[in-house]
């Protein structure tokens, strides 16, 4: 209600995380979220890489083994990756663009703890008779009733229902970005981040659409007898394959995008130059978006499609390396002739460019169909995309975090620490995945549990081994710095910690709830570095000082997001041997918590609360 | 201010400039509607009668299928409206990453059953 203004200062801070729409909390919410998920995924990364240090080693089962392979790939692409990005996303697009919130608040909310349950219904699967273990890509048969266990069920309907809050949350993005830009904020003007998250989310719309489609599909076929791929009947498994694929490839650029993106503003604060060629990266940026849609058979070379269609495709793959390679001159041009810094966030970032480098590079060699099938399900595969997936999206997310965590937490990650922490991950990263590239042209296949002594495999995985536990421990590292530097790390005053250049730095810090207590004008790109430079080194306001119209928090998006877990988790039991309670119970009390939300939603009033002028004048000063 | 949202208006605050074109923007929904269904009629009338070959038939209902789709986005969906760039920038690349992409699965999985 719009007189109640004061009223919500002394919630208990466990409501107020749970029922918040501030997209500040929710990227924090998100980071954690993301970084148990991406610590449970990289746990298991190590489990299997103990068990393959040896040759016949016997300290994971083939079962176990198929489980940990399935979950690192799904947690990490899904459910580790994809919430850190948007934690990211959610802090800095609205202030980098000038707004106050995201459009939707309320959506934003909703995005999180539906992904959030989701996450949670695949990771529950370990408790009831174990996880998936047809890979993350679950080709059927494999996954289909015949062969696949209780666990592909989770795998199912948990990545439906957090693909759902995924879908929910790019929706968000655009239309923020579309619609919410401050004065002067032309789309040529928007940071390169902004329109890295623009793109991504677009792509999430249209990958993630047919991913909902085909694993409604394969629930058909699993819990409702269809045969959408049993040969048998009709069917095509083969069409399982393109429709993962036409989502699995959009996929891989929505998770490095956004690293581009916090490439892309990494660099230029730290060499003190605006980004060269920023044009030509937008359009890189989209061409690389469209092209992504057009290459998906390049996972398929060795079905059997025909000479033909393999070297279109082919040949449209070859063509990503261009925009791609547009961009990596056009970091090192930013960097050429800079007054460099290099400290945490600087060596990830630029470190990335190399890395990311050899992954693409390997990327052309596995395009050319005739070499590919040898390359195909070896772990030169494994190698060219951990190139990828590490190289670039995880040093991009270490570059984010460490040049952004000042501005969301209020002080700096420690140097010593940080600096500790890159040259372990960087030297152990390559120690475990250069190598692979050898032990996949060797012969060494994907997915296998052991291998035989006398194969020459033995030293070579021992060393990948040994850099997998310094990458585990440089994460150890990290979570150490993270805190050590919270009671030990200065407070931070000051807006603009790093002197960078674009609009999130020209808030106050801690940033106040409203973000922006005046809209901002902005006149340039870079907005912040122009006023350094030729304004007074302020922001020009573009509105005079008002009122400020907040949403109310809402318990509404937790309860939709437990209600699809209920749901979801009532379709499995169906395929159950003998659940405790009947399902149509469970099914029913999902349905309606999730439906009477949303209804509850459309017809109780809120119309939001006002933030009084003195109010804010009051934390302006504060903070100032 | 925001106590009031909820209440109906007495009145519309709309000029009668701005209520005739919502007049004629009704018109030309009817008239788009008519049209579509004299499509979808004609579509049919091709389908069920004998005399008309199929040679003929698939390609003549596939046409109107381009136009009942153009007409769909463009009138219903609004397209051609003002301010609408954005929401045809949308449309068009979601047209042309989805074309490819279902013409290459036809090809492949109806034809070569891959």
């Amino acid at each position: 209600m719009a007189t109640a203004t004061a009223t919500n200062t002394n919630k208990s801070v466990l409501w107020d995380w749970l029922t918040t729409v501030d997209h500040k909390k929710l990227s924090v919410l998100y980071l954690i979220a993301g970084a148990l998920f991406f610590l449970k995924a990289g746990a298991m990364a190590i489990f299997m890489r103990i068990q393959l240090m040896s040759p016949e080693n016997t300290f994971l089962s083939g079962q176990t083994f198929n489980e940990f392979v399935t979950m690192h790939g799904t947690i990490m692409l899904f459910l580790a990756v994809t919430p850190l990005i948007f934690a990211f996303m959610n802090f800095v697009i609205p202030l980098q663009i000038g707004a106050r919130d995201v459009a939707f608040p309320f959506v934003n909310a909703l995005g999180f703890w539906i992904f959030f349950f989701g996450g949670l219904l695949v990771s529950v699967s370990w408790f009831f008779g174990g996880a998936p273990d047809a890979g993350w890509t679950a080709y059927v048969p494999l996954s289909g009733g015949e062969y696949g266990d209780l666990g592909l069920d989770f795998y199912v309907l948990g990545l439906q229902v957090s693909g759902l809050g995924t879908l929910v949350s790019a929706i968000n993005f655009i239309v923020t970005i579309i619609n919410m830009r401050a004065p002067g904020m032309t789309m040529m003007r928007l940071p390169l981040f902004c329109w890295t998250s623009l793109i991504t989310s677009i792509l999430i719309v249209f990958a993630f659409t047919p991913l909902a489609a085909g694993l409604a599909l394969l629930m058909l076929d699993r819990i409702f007898g269809g045969q959408f791929f049993n040969p048998g009947s009709g069917g095509n498994p083969v069409l399982w394959q393109h429709i993962f694929w036409i989502f699995g490839h959009p996929e891989v650029y929505i998770l490095v995008l956004p690293a581009f993106g916090i490439i892309s503003e990494v660099i230029p604060a730290f060499s003190k130059k605006r980004l060269f060629g920023y044009t030509a990266m937008v359009f890189a940026t989209l061409i690389i978006a469209f092209l992504s849609f057009m290459v998906w058979v390049h996972h398929m070379f060795t079905v059997g499609i025909g000479p033909i269609t393999n070297s279109v495709f082919a040949i449209a793959t070859m063509a990503i390396g261009v925009p791609t390679g547009i961009k990596i001159f056009n970091w090192l041009f930013t960097m050429w002739g800079g007054k460099l810094i290099f400290n945490t966030a600087m060596l990830c970032a630029s470190s990335f460019v190399p890395t990311f480098v050899l992954g693409g590079v390997t990327g052309v060699m596995l395009a050319m169909v005739p070499v590919d099938y040898l390359y195909h399900d070896t772990y030169f595969v494994v190698a060219h995309f951990h190139y990828i997936v590490v190289g670039g999206i995880a040093l991009g997310l270490l570059a984010g975090t460490f040049y952004w965590y000042p501005k969301m937490f209020g002080h700096m990650l420690n140097e010593k620490l940080g600096q500790l922490m890159f040259w372990m991950f960087y030297v152990g990263f390559h120690m475990t995945f250069f190598i692979q590239h050898i032990l996949g042209l060797i012969g060494m296949p994907r997915r296998v549990f052991t291998y035989l002594d006398g194969q020459g495999m033995g030293t070579m995985n021992l060393v990948s081994s040994i850099g997998a536990f310094m990458m585990g421990a440089a994460m150890v590292v990290l979570l150490i710095n993270v805190v050590y530097s919270a009671y030990t790390s200065k407070r931070i005053t000051v807006r603009d910690p790093w002197d960078a250049r674009t609009l999130e730095w020209a808030t106050t810090t801690p940033v106040p709830e409203y973000n922006f207590a005046q809209t901002p004008q902005v006149r340039s790109l870079d907005p912040w570095f122009y006023e350094k430079v030729h304004g007074d080194g302020t922001m020009k306001p573009a509105e005079p000082m008002d009122e400020i119209h907040m949403p109310n928090g809402s318990i509404l998006p937790f309860c939709i997001g437990l209600g699809l877990f209920v749901w979801g988790f009532g379709m499995i039991m169906m395929q159950m041997e003998n659940p405790l309670i009947p399902e149509w119970i469970v099914i029913g009390a999902g349905v309606i918590v999730t439906f009477g939300s949303m209804m509850l939603h459309s017809i109780h009033e809120d119309h939001g609360y006002h933030i009084p002028l003195d109010k804010i004048k009051k934390t302006e000063k504060e903070v100032s | 201010m925001s106590d009031d949202l909820s209440k109906p208006f007495s009145k519309s605050a709309l000029t009668h400039e701005e209520l005739l074109k919502i007049n004629r923007e009704r018109k030309i929904q009817i008239a788009a509607f008519a049209c579509m269904i004299f499509l979808t009629l004609l579509a049919f009338i091709a389908v069920a009668m004998d005399m008309i070959a199929p040679g003929f038939t698939i390609p003549f209902i596939l046409l109107l299928a381009v136009v009942q789709f153009a007409l769909q986005l463009f009138y219903f969906m609004h397209l051609k409206d003002k301010d609408h760039e954005w929401p045809n920038a949308f449309m068009l690349t979601g047209i042309v990453v989805s074309t490819p992409a279902l013409i290459a699965l036809i090809l492949l999985l109806g034809v070569t059953k891959y």
